[in-house]
């Protein structure tokens, strides 16, 4: 139990040491490597938890998708970000002022009137035992949760559409390949008979 | 106190989601470093799911968290595209002159 502990310490110390930095660092590439470190930090918090499927699902969705898609977009872009910054420390009082204050509040409410001990809420989907977590997250997901699971597929369809709509551009002046007109193209416009009069040239 | 249990796995998240509000706070200007804080602000909700989701021995705490990964991830891929059509139309990103609709 006391190694669980220190892991958990060393992840969640990591966690917010790393988010800290994705907040405060002067170059946007650092702020992303810094995200990826903290949301390996939070798979592990997963894994302590006992959602290995959450967990393994937080390194490849945004590991390896989010963070990448935010890599990329950053590096794409030609930006001067020194100037993006120019009014953090402008910002820097009221907005530490009032994390601190929200910071405060929310450890107030959870000290004070969370009670873990209390008589547990009605539990609409019980872990079952003998079952790995995968198995019981498929069983329920596929079944008690399948609205709600055909919804977030058509979510992830529109983010899907609606970026390439977005982003979708027809430049002027690039050759483009259409194939419809090249098979439908026949021998009268393509090939012309010319009566070449001798010593005349065409 | 050491021991660990619930409440320090919500205390993390607390401390998370606060700064990811800061993060939003601080960086004004640049949406990149805002769209990452709120993520990190997602983060934490996903960390409150779990942590009761232990706690209350109920597996509907994790289902959600794959629904709020969904939507963080769409949520991502829209903003991303938006950020990548204003810098094609405007050559920066500067958000906090972002007002050509107000009229």
């Amino acid at each position: 139990m006391l190694i669980a502990n220190i892991l958990f310490y060393i992840l969640s110390f990591v966690l917010v040491f790393s988010a800290l930095i994705v907040v405060s660092s002067r170059n946007p590439v650092y702020s992303i490597l810094f995200l990826i470190l903290a949301f390996f930090n939070s798979a592990g918090l997963f894994l302590m938890l006992g959602a290995e499927f959450i967990s393994m699902l937080m390194v490849i969705v945004y590991v390896g998708a989010v963070a990448v898609l935010f890599l990329f977009v950053v590096m794409m872009l030609d930006i001067d970000y020194t100037k993006l910054r120019s009014g953090f420390a402008k910002y820097l009082p009221v907005g530490i002022l009032v994390s601190f204050v929200m910071l405060i509040e929310l450890v107030m409410v959870l000290k004070l009137s969370f009670d873990s001990s209390a008589q547990k809420a009605v539990i609409s989907a019980p872990i079952p035992e003998g079952a790995t977590n995968t198995q019981a997250l498929g069983a329920i997901l596929y079944t008690d949760y399948i609205y709600p699971f055909q919804i977030a597929g058509l979510v992830l369809l529109v983010a899907m559409i609606g970026a390439i709509v977005l982003t979708l551009r027809t430049r002027e002046g690039v050759k483009k390949q259409n194939i419809t007109k090249q098979v439908m193209r026949d021998r009268k416009d393509g090939v012309e008979l010319v009566k070449v009069q001798s010593r005349k040239g065409v | 106190m050491l021991e660990v249990g619930i409440i320090h796995y919500l205390i993390v998240a607390a401390i998370l989601f606060v700064i990811g509000v800061s993060g939003i706070f601080i960086n004004r200007k640049n949406i990149i470093v805002i769209l990452m804080s709120v993520e990190l602000m997602l983060l934490a909700v996903n960390i409150n799911f779990v942590a009761f989701s232990a706690h209350l021995n109920d597996l509907a705490g994790q289902i959600f968290t794959i629904f709020i990964l969904t939507v963080a991830a769409a949520e991502a891929a829209i903003g991303l595209a938006i950020l990548v059509i204003y810098y094609r139309n405007r050559g920066n990103i500067a958000v906090d002159d972002a007002n050509l609709m107000k009229g």
